[in-house]
């Protein structure tokens, strides 16, 4: 049954691709979404088939055919369900099915509604492809396909050329990881002669010739780790791949929800730890992931601090989180990791969809100085958005205060250079609230700061769309609880549940609960302080940001102009290859020498063609002449 | 001899085409003018019976009729591609006779018995059986290239095929006499154990092997054998046309395999370089010559010539791997190529007579459908992967290069790239120039549409997932 | 193996002596009183009319190919009649079903009408 997960939004993309001009609204809706919820209540019943099950059997494996056979390397079209693949599934068909509900509110006036669907349905076949695959190179298809789908959507309004760029930038900055993970699998199969998982973690698991390879050296493994790495970098926007992502809100909304912040780019945490096998015997790799996962989330929620577009900030909120998840992958604690990527699932694709049902209610319009006062206008929208920017906040007890936590913990543990990780995920925390509030503040409080004029009728939007917000703060809500540590009185459910897929190493307890908690209080103070801070500067003295930023004008426009990161890798990266692929490889490789040769030996082949033509008199006795000087220098060859 | 050593599953397939064959022909005077066309379904009906039969022929392995007969693996996928060939072709040809008031149901009737030859050339375990396979085939493929009587090119097409076809048996026949002279039999077999002693006139071997080489190579259609092609095609009725083009020469190829492997193997030194020389010229003449042809039989005709070299590269490798890869690329070849002519049946039209490249102009906007599928099997004949064609030659010319016959690879991908200007052309043709034609006159019945679906699902499995044929064929080749 | 030819072969070299020689012998002595009569085709000693190459009816060659079929097919008897006995119940169902084919050929034939010559 396993394959009916993924082949039904195959199947609703299919049908809604072909046939879906021809469609109603509503049978293209009902395609849609009907056939990711049903795909969700397989997965639902898989998932509880496979917790029946005791841990010996597990991972499930199904093997449906012999896909690439080529001498000794096969590659099976199979797939696996053990904890980690079944965590996933759920969050995918699950808040998809919710985004799903949603666009068709969202998007019903739209152009081309027929073949957003079909997008958005394929991209789900192919984020499950990516996460039930039991091997290397069929992820790697789904990792592709979801590219491809991430790409078509952010382009969906084609006709906008800022659109059209921004799908290009994410496809291009996409294939350096995407180069990286290609070389990753080739090593892995040079290596290991498999790219099975079960196959390559059974190997590093017995054999001794794989040892832990230490820190400082690079041995094969690190090097695998390393490339994987960069694969995921780029998939989950982590410095310095994370450039596309931000340009990539000029798709519809909901699509930012799924694609850039609950789903895909999540994809890179989850081949993280899906090999974490690998990684626990490089910790060279751990440490990048871990150092690069942690610059990655303070320096996003700087950009953060000081935008002004209500999708970009939440964009680079997305950055940041990711980074959070990297950072815990690097710490070794694969657990939290996809327990911060579960809750951040819910509440940022809850925080995007707000945001769509504001930009829906306000006609458009995105930058949030120009908003002010919605509270009032849309009340559930208000205490959904609420929600969320409490959960992302880490406030206790919702979802983000658990698993970031879980995350920070891991963080302090680490061996290496772990305080200073821990203490760079504490800052970020801070500025996270802060934006945070800010954004919340500027959006929904104070008074409006828009006229009539600009927006008509600004309104509540309609149930379709605020009926996943409720579902998805419900969850922000009480996902957390499902990993409330130890020192809280939980026992750390989802801890416990991820271990034996996640490979994990026992972690050896360094802190003590009195630290623990102590830690805690701290993450939460920094957060609290950084909302009391947009307070302090949004509400009661509103002419202080305005002032700070004329004072420190250097570093605020620098923020403001995102490192100008962008420029510089127009002007090292874009502008060389630009001219070099213009001036030499356009006008002298190719028209001059390649279309040259080309032509020459195409006039080479038509001359002699026409030449040998003249064999063919139409004369019998010709071709009889022919057949018998053939038959005499045959004879002659033979005797000689 | 006596009734108990008479093996019927053995020579089923033939025999049930043999005897619809005769049905078909004497049904004919009897059947009114319009249920001519029930005996063209009654003929492929036939053929999916022979199809069918293949089964309890295959549980009957070994050599039968005075060692004859012989019944293998390889000989079973062979039948099966004849077969296959057979009843693509009459799904082609049913539309076609009806337009060209050609509907003469005695064409169903040489079909079937052509077949017939092509199963018997592929089982015969004896030099003069293989000679009666070929006379049954090449015959009844005269009759049927010279089937449209008022049609002159047509006429001239069965003459020409006849006379040269007959100076070619000669050849054989030739061949068959001076290696009965030499080592007393013509058994393959016997004759092979024959050459293992050393009491043999090796000149006098070496000659025969040469004539028989010459003959076959003239049916398979390499160079220098291969001037008749171009005419001959281009002045048959289109669908023989595409049956000529797969039926005999994969027959041709059939027997040269099984002949040169089993009873010359030890003058292999000998012939082997001589296919070598035969192959490089087929590929390059072939390829070059297509590029000029506007006329798009005669086109597919000299890419039909080419495609015998790229078989031709399999026999050179001379190993078991070389004719596995042969018989795939047998199978890939007869269904794009089936298709393709499918294809220049339909839009040549009435009288047969647009067969122009230039003819497809704007196909693709008029009639989309069938633009792509031509764009398939083209893509396929060139070779471009995910088609069958792509997988065929790369069977090929990896057999090739494990064989150390770097040289012949390389001249295999040179030309194949100069073969993507002519197959291409047909593309640029359809997409690219502006219609002038409506394409309205276009007609596309039940059994052309069904032909087209075999050869273009067939195209895109061998190409997607070809390891299942694979796995076949490389038994088929293990003697 | 060869050598048992050799009486064939000379055979064949007295055959064609034999031809060689009294043609030469002929054109040698033979009195050769040509004029236009002698020269002129034979045509039961009537006066040529027209030219001698003339075309035929299709039909005659129609008629002679069935004659030839089905001539080979009473050779084929022949031979069949002698070992009769010795090939017992096998050759009676052999030469039948060779008839039947041949039979189905003239059946064909037959109601095709390439029997009647006018039509």
């Amino acid at each position: 049954m396993l394959w009916l997960i993924p082949i039904l939004p195959l199947l609703g993309a299919a049908l809604n691709g072909v046939f879906g001009k021809r469609l109603s609204k509503t049978l293209i809706t009902s395609i849609a979404v009907g056939s990711v919820a049903l795909s969700f209540l397989v997965a639902v019943r898989e998932f509880l088939t496979m917790l029946s099950l005791p841990e010996s059997q597990l991972p499930i494996l199904t093997d449906y055919f012999t896909w690439i056979q080529a001498g000794r390397f096969q590659a099976q079209f199979g797939f696996m369900l053990d904890h980690l693949s079944g965590l996933m599934i759920l969050i995918v068909t699950g808040v998809g099915f919710l985004i799903h509900v949603y666009s068709a509110g969202y998007m019903a006036r739209e152009e081309g509604f027929y073949r957003y669907f079909a997008y958005l349905n394929l991209f789900v076949f192919f984020m499950l492809t990516l996460v039930l695959a039991d091997n290397y190179l069929l992820m790697f298809v789904g990792w592709e396909g979801v590219g491809l789908c991430s790409y078509l959507l952010i382009g969906f309004w084609f006709t906008r050329k800022s659109a059209a760029d921004a799908g290009k930038k994410a496809f291009i900055v996409n294939r350096v990881g995407d180069f990286g993970f290609i070389l990753a699998i080739m090593l892995i199969y040079w290596t290991f002669e498999r790219i099975d998982f079960q196959g390559v973690f059974s190997r590093l698991g017995e054999a001794s010739d794989f040892a832990v390879e230490p820190l400082g050296s690079v041995g094969v493994l690190t090097a695998i780790g390393l490339l994987l790495f960069l694969g995921a970098a780029g998939k989950s926007a982590q410095f310095p791949l994370y450039v596309w992502l931000p340009d990539a809100m000029e798709g519809p909304t909901p699509v930012s929800a799924l694609i850039h912040a609950a789903t895909m780019v999540t994809a890179g945490v989850y081949m993280v730890a899906r090999s974490a096998a690998i990684y626990n015997h490089a910790p060279g790799a751990l440490l990048v992931v871990a150092v690069v996962g942690a610059f990655t989330a303070i320096f996003a929620a700087s950009i953060g601090l000081v935008q002004t577009d209500i999708k970009r900030v939440l964009a680079y909120s997305t950055v940041s989180q990711l980074g959070y998840m990297f950072l815990a992958c690097g710490a070794g604690a694969y657990a939290a990791a996809m327990f911060h990527l579960m809750t951040h699932a819910f509440f940022k694709a809850l925080l995007f969809l707000a945001a769509g049902s504001v930009i829906h209610g306000m006609g458009g319009i995105q930058d949030i100085r120009k908003m002010g006062g919605l509270r009032r206008v849309m009340p559930w929208t208000h205490k959904t958005f609420l929600v969320g920017t409490l959960a992302i906040a880490g406030i206790p007890p919702l979802a983000g205060f658990f698993s970031k936590d879980a995350a920070l913990w891991a963080a302090w543990n680490d061996a290496n250079y772990g305080k200073l990780l821990w203490l760079v995920g504490v800052i970020a925390a801070s500025f996270t609230s802060f934006y945070m509030f800010r954004l919340l503040i500027l959006t929904f409080y104070g008074s409006p700061c828009y006229t009539e004029q600009d927006v008509h009728h600004v309104h509540e939007s309609p149930n379709s769309i605020l009926i996943p917000l409720i579902v998805l703060a419900a969850c922000s809500i009480v996902a957390g609880f499902a990993g409330v540590p130890p020192v809280l009185g939980g026992d750390n459910h989802i801890q416990q549940f991820l271990t034996p897929a996640a490979h994990e190493a026992k972690s050896e307890s360094l802190g003590t609960t009195a630290v623990e908690l102590t830690l805690m209080a701290i993450s939460t103070g920094a957060a609290l302080a950084g909302a009391g801070l947009a307070y302090l500067f949004y509400v009661v003295r509103p002419a202080l940001p305005e002032r700070l930023s004329v004072q420190a004008h250097s570093m605020y426009s620098i923020m403001l102009n995102k490192y100008y990161v962008d420029e510089i890798y127009d002007s090292v990266v874009v502008w060389p290859v630009v001219r070099m692929s213009g001036e030499f490889l356009w006008k002298f490789v190719d028209a001059f020498m390649i279309d040259g040769a080309v032509n020459g030996i195409g006039r080479l082949v038509r001359g002699s063609g026409a030449g040998l033509r003249h064999m063919q008199s139409g004369y019998v006795r010709t071709y009889a002449g022919w057949i018998l000087l053939g038959g005499v220098l045959v004879i002659a060859w033979f005797l000689k | 001899m006596n009734l108990a050593t008479i093996n019927i599953a053995a020579i089923l397939p033939t025999l049930v085409l043999s005897v619809v064959g005769i049905v078909v022909m004497v049904a004919e005077p009897f059947v009114g003018e319009q249920k001519k066309s029930n005996l063209g379904w009654l003929a492929f009906a036939g053929t999916l019976a022979a199809m069918l039969s293949l089964v309890p022929m295959a549980n009957n392995r070994g050599q039968w009729y005075s060692n004859l007969w012989i019944v293998d693996d390889y000989d079973v996928f062979l039948d099966f591609i004849f077969l296959l060939i057979a009843a693509i072709t009459i799904l082609t040809s049913m539309d076609f006779l009806r337009r060209e008031e050609l509907n003469h149901p005695e064409f169903y009737s040489l079909l079937l018995f052509a077949t017939a030859g092509m199963l018997m050339m592929a089982a015969s375990n004896e030099l003069v059986m293989v000679f009666l396979g070929l006379e049954i085939l090449s015959i009844a493929t005269y009759v049927m290239a010279g089937f449209r009587r008022a049609d002159l090119k047509s006429n001239e097409s069965a003459l020409k095929y006849f006379l040269l076809g007959s100076f070619s048996s000669a050849f054989f026949l030739y061949g068959i006499a001076l290696i009965f002279g030499a080592t007393g039999s013509t058994n393959l077999l016997a004759i092979a154990d024959a050459l293992r002693s050393s009491k043999i006139q090796i000149s006098l071997v070496s000659l025969s092997a040469a004539l028989i080489l010459i003959a076959l190579c003239f049916k398979v259609a390499v160079a220098p054998f291969h001037v008749w092609t171009p005419d001959v095609y281009e002045g048959a009725p289109t669908p023989v046309t595409g049956f000529m083009s797969v039926g005999p020469k994969a027959a041709g190829f059939a027997v040269l395999f099984r002949v040169f492997l089993t009873a010359f193997p030890s003058i292999e030194d000998r012939w082997g370089s001589a296919i070598w020389m035969v192959a490089a010229l087929t590929m390059i003449l072939g390829n070059v010559i297509a590029v000029v042809q506007p006329n798009i039989k005669r086109m597919l005709a000299y890419s039909s010539i080419a495609h015998a070299g790229y078989v031709a590269v399999a026999f050179a490798a001379t190993s078991d791997r070389g004719v596995s890869a042969a018989l795939f690329y047998l199978l890939a070849y007869s269904l794009m190529n089936l298709g393709a002519f499918a294809m220049v049946t339909i839009i040549s039209r009435k009288e047969d007579k647009l067969v122009n490249v230039t003819d497809y102009a704007g196909l693709g906007s008029k009639r989309p459908g069938l633009a792509a599928v031509l764009s398939l099997f083209m893509l396929s004949l060139a070779g471009v992967p995910g088609t069958a064609g792509f997988a065929g030659k790369f069977f090929i010319f990896r057999a090739a290069l494990e064989s150390r016959l770097v040289w012949l690879a390389i001249i295999g991908v040179v030309t194949t790239v100069i073969s993507f200007y002519y197959y291409l052309s047909v593309i640029v043709q359809m997409y690219m120039r502006e219609p002038h034609d409506e394409f309205s006159d276009v007609r596309l019945c039940g059994s052309l549409k069904f032909a087209l679906v075999i050869s273009a699902a067939g195209t895109l499995y061998l190409g997607l997932l070809p390891t299942r044929v694979l796995d076949w064929t490389t038994t088929a080749a293990l003697r | 193996m060869l050598e048992t030819w050799v009486p064939v072969l000379i055979f064949f070299i007295l055959v064609a002596g034999f031809g060689t020689v009294s043609l030469v012998l002929s054109y040698a002595f033979g009195p050769k009183k040509p004029d236009a009569r002698k020269l002129s085709p034979y045509e039961c000693g009537m006066r040529p009319i027209g030219s001698a190459r003339e075309r035929f009816s299709v039909k005659f060659y129609l008629v002679a190919m069935l004659f030839l079929l089905f001539d080979i097919e009473a050779v084929f008897l022949f031979p069949w009649a002698v070992v009769y006995r010795d090939l017992k119940l096998f050759g009676f169902f052999e030469m039948l079903l060779f008839i039947v084919v041949i039979l189905a050929g003239y059946i064909y034939a037959w109601k095709k009408g390439a029997l009647e010559w006018e039509r």
